[in-house]
């Protein structure tokens, strides 16, 4: 029997639960005996333009080995923003904050000491000062220009996605109901349990090793190489256990490289980790995108035409998150056969975190803005807002399907999707319940989400199609390594890939060790990302696998004497076999004895992959109260042909926890001066146990042709689905009271005041109608 | 520095320390007990979670001196023989953990829960959970673990029943 498929408990597991994991701060390697340890001066003010530093009570205080400030590190290049041609080139970025801070927790000056506590004394001690300038925190205040994060920029607006001017004048003209409404898909922190973190040594031949906790060592490599100006060879990045990062522990960040530009310097191993307070304020933020959206059709239900302008907050330097609007736009029409759309994006510089990936990374806000328009279509025209989605889904497709704005969507059938999920939810016995309740007055009032999604998983770049390498070896004693190019932090490659290698070997999963995150050992790989690595490294490994056997197969026959033709594997015991004679076998391991057996194979992709799904929320709200507590999450993700059950179901629970905390719960909160007020885990409201319900998935597999395993991405799928049902269940709750909208995360304060608010809309409106009418 | 003398996974040690070295880092730099994480600075996270005579207490939150005379016991010291405390297999067989990061931590919140209620139910357990957080898992399995550990422990004892009704 195939182990695909099946539910294969995690071999990871044994370790995290007994000696726990490896994680960056947890690693001992002699290289790194007697290192010194790095803390960062953060800018407590979002905006000022910095007069001078004095070093002189720091450098004196316990255990001080130094400190370092702009000066001190002239030598590291700028950082130039992403994506040069498209953005704004002249908003670049120094490793430490120079003439100006842009952002509360910006780096002004390194400390380094022998011992952590006294570093933790020592920063406090270095005197900056600060002619502070006016904060950039409100969009509309960015936009207008009138203060310059860049004075050399001219501007606050980083890029620009199309332009107002492109916009259809005409392009609602026929419809009978248009509704136009703008909100904030805002700002939430990834926080991942484990914060950012670096450990570095240089040998004597001058070669740095660094152990950073990340989502892809080549690609963090790649960036140590660039920002300390050395050669390729020059750099061996490790990736330890991590601990988590949805998106924001890609590439090296400022703090990664002058761990490493210590180390040099002081001619010492160096480490450093950072608190959650920093995490808070210095990793990137994701989303923080304003969206307007305008909808318009037929009274009866079809939609004619949508319109998605958005504003990318991009925070202070621009990073990935000023060019996530390109993937928002690029999946502005959904699911929806919709004749006539369009989207265009600014982004804009504010003295703010600068954003970057967080679980979906562009494609939640897509579907956020999407789903809420259906909503408020369905509302205008009181049509039910399931149905107003089955009548516009794109019908059932097995070839590629092109959307006007460029997207290649693989397979779809995402009425299926909408039929499942409401059937697993009951959805007309919790309508039935909503109407007893409204009907009888009840001060706890119910209401259901659905939300509809496709998302694109495993997307290539501009150097060519999305792929993937991977090594497979066999060893003599049975036993089997896979090197891949991946890089997991709790998605559980260890176990994925050894069931692909050993469906293919017949060597059992427990004899297989998986290693990534070595540069020295895999020089080339893409990381984990857009829920890019079963399809394309879970497939690598399957080629390999497969290209091993060939090889295998040659060595046998000659093993046996006899022609590659007649033999057949026997994946049962491992072996090759004679077609005819059974006697006349040798074991896949006895073939690697003379000569190392092992195949190094890339997977290239024709494409990106379209997941998709159907979320349903369930919601109570107290009307009095305004308190919303979601009662039950209802699920259809179909990516694919899913290897591991186990597996998948964990990725779709942590996504949906992280997209119903972003509709009910979290927010990165900046005041009017730019200060941050959620800057610790007592204050960012990150969701726990006590908030969510047990999640109801149901499945449903369409495979792709795009791999040979079938496979597309699941790992945003949660995100990408659960927020905008979840936010749509709160409203409808408290949808007959008068309330379109709730701004996320709908806080008890938000519901209980668009009640308010609706109540008092009512009765101006109907100054005779009753409270209950 | 001061001495302090407690008992660490059942080995007694008598150790010199700063009066403000955290249990945390005494676990995780002195004794080399690098399972318990550090998660947040406000007590909020629980990935450093481990037992005190028992109890679960964050140990972030604990300096070492307090802790003299104690037992602390870590996620190192919950196995015994080789074998998986039931709690760990119950993560482990609910797939009840992701990256691993709080696990430790969540595993001793749990072994303490069930101590104090060794039949929850599921609302109980995530009132019992709320101060360890978890990134990764939506909680949804680690709930499923804890459930089913109790009621792993609760079989022998219902089939206990059976045999003398």
């Amino acid at each position: 029997m195939s182990i695909l498929g099946t539910r294969v408990l995690r071999t990871e597991d044994p370790r995290f639960l007994t000696t726990g994991g490896v994680y960056t701060e947890d690693v001992t390697d002699e290289q790194l005996a007697g290192a010194c340890h790095v803390f960062f001066v953060r800018s407590p003010v979002a905006h000022a333009r910095i007069s001078g530093i004095d070093k002189t009570a720091a450098l004196a205080a316990p255990g001080v080995l130094a400190v370092y400030t702009a000066d001190d590190v002239i030598e590291l290049p700028l950082i130039d923003p992403l994506a040069p041609g498209l953005m704004n080139a002249k908003m670049t970025r120094t490793m430490l904050a120079s003439d100006k801070v842009r952002f509360v927790g910006e780096p002004v000056a390194v400390v380094v000491t022998e011992d952590p506590y006294q570093g933790e004394d020592a920063i406090e001690l270095v005197d900056v000062d600060y002619e502070i300038l006016p904060a950039i925190v409100d969009l509309d205040d960015a936009l207008a220009d009138s203060v310059l994060l860049f004075e050399d920029a001219g501007t606050n607006v980083v890029a620009n996605f199309g332009d107002t001017a492109s916009l259809k004048q005409d392009l609602f003209d026929g419809c009978e109901a248009v509704v136009t409404h703008t909100f904030m898909n805002q700002r939430v922190a990834p926080a991942p349990m484990e914060s950012r973190a670096a450990a570095a040594a240089w040998g004597e031949d001058d070669r740095l090793t660094c152990w950073i906790p990340n989502q892809g060592a080549q690609g963090t490599r790649d960036d140590m190489v660039k920002y300390l100006k050395l050669d390729e060879g020059q750099v061996r990045v490790i990736t330890p256990d991590v601990g988590g990062a949805f998106g924001a522990k890609f590439g090296a960040d400022p703090e990664h490289v002058l761990v490493a530009w210590v180390a040099k310097k002081l001619r010492r191993p160096a480490r450093w980790t950072e608190t959650r307070f920093e995490n808070l304020v210095a990793m990137t933020h994701g989303r923080a995108q304003r969206h307007t959206i305008t909808i318009g059709g037929s009274k009866d239900g079809d939609v004619h035409a949508y319109r998605l302008e958005v504003i990318q907050d991009s925070g202070a330097y621009a990073r990935i998150g000023a060019i996530l609007p390109t993937l928002t736009i690029l999946m502005a029409s959904g699911p929806y056969d919709i004749p006539k759309a369009e989207a265009i994006a600014t982004a804009v510089a504010t003295s703010t975190t600068p954003i970057g990936a967080y679980r979906g990374a562009g494609r939640p806000e897509a579907t956020a803005a999407l789903e809420r328009a259906f909503d408020l279509f369905a509302a205008e025209i009181g049509m039910d807002p399931a149905e107003v989605r089955r009548r516009n889904l794109l019908k059932k497709f097995t070839e590629p399907h092109q959307t006007s704005f460029g997207a290649l969507y693989d397979s779809g059938d995402y009425a299926a999707a909408l039929d499942k999920a409401l059937e697993a939810a009951g959805y007309a016995d919790v309508r039935a319940e909503q109407a007893r309740r409204r009907a009888s007055g009840d001060v706890t009032q119910v209401g259901v989400g659905v939300a509809c999604y496709v998302e694109i998983t495993g997307g290539g770049d501009e150097s060519g199609p999305p792929s993937e390498n991977a090594t497979v070896e066999v060893h003599p004693d049975g036993s089997a390594t896979i090197l891949t190019g991946t890089s997991p932090h709790g998605q559980g490659h260890s176990t994925a890939w050894a069931m692909i290698a050993s469906e293919e070997l017949g060597i059992p999963i427990e004899n297989f060790t998986v290693r990534w995150g070595d540069t020295d050992l895999i020089p080339v790989g893409g990381g984990t990302g857009g829920s890019r690595s079963l399809q394309q490294g879970g497939a690598a490994v399957q080629q390999a696998s497969r290209e091993l056997i060939d090889v295998a197969r040659e060595r046998a026959a000659a093993a046996l004497e006899a022609s590659a033709g007649d033999l057949r594997f026997d994946q049962g015991r491992s072996a090759f076999a004679v077609a005819g004679d059974p006697e006349a076998s040798v074991a896949l391991a006895d073939l690697a004895r003379d000569e190392r057996l092992f195949v190094h194979s890339i997977f290239a992709a024709p494409g990106a992959t379209f997941p998709f799904g159907t979320h349903v929320a369930v919601a109570e709200v107290d009307t009095e109260t305004g308190k919303a507590t979601l009662q039950r999450v209802i699920t259809v993700d179909d990516a694919g042909i899913v290897l591991n059950p186990l597996l998948a179901e964990g990725q779709r629970h942590g996504g949906i926890a992280q997209g119903a905390a972003q509709a009910l719960l979290e927010e990165v909160v900046y005041d009017s001066e730019g200060n941050p007020l959620t800057a610790s885990f007592a204050d960012y409201p990150i969701v726990s146990a006590t908030e969510l319900p047990s999640f109801e998935l149901a499945s449903m597999e369409t495979p792709t042709t795009y791999n040979p395993l079938g496979v597309k991405g699941i790992g945003e799928a949660g995100t990408i689905g659960a927020t905008p049902a979840v936010q749509s269940a709160i409203v409808d709750a408290v949808a007959h009271l008068g309330v379109r909208h709730v701004e996320m995360p709908a806080t008890a304060m938000r519901i209980w005041r668009a009640v308010q608010a609706a109540k008092s809309a009512g009765s101006e409106a109907q100054p005779t109608a009753t409270e209950s009418a | 520095m001061m001495q302090v003398e407690l008992t660490v996974n059942g080995v007694q040690r008598s150790d010199e320390v700063e009066p403000r070295l955290l249990l945390v880092h005494y676990l995780r730099e002195v004794c080399g007990f690098r399972a318990a994480n550090i998660g947040c600075d406000t007590t909020s996270c629980g990935a450093c979670t481990v037992l005190l005579n028992g109890e679960s207490v964050k140990s972030c939150t604990v300096l070492t001196a307090q802790a003299a005379g104690q037992q602390v016991i870590t996620a190192e010291g919950l196995a015994e023989n080789g074998d998986l405390h039931p709690v760990q297999q119950a993560f482990r067989s609910e797939h009840g953990l992701q990256c691993g990061f709080c696990t430790p931590g969540m595993v001793m919140a749990a072994v303490s829960l069930l101590q104090e209620n060794p039949n929850p139910t599921e609302d109980e357990v995530r009132e019992g959970l709320e101060g360890n957080l978890c990134r990764c898992t939506g909680y949804h399995n680690i709930i499923r673990a804890v459930l089913a550990a109790a009621s792993a422990a609760a079989e022998p004892a219902t089939a206990q029943a059976e045999v003398t009704a």
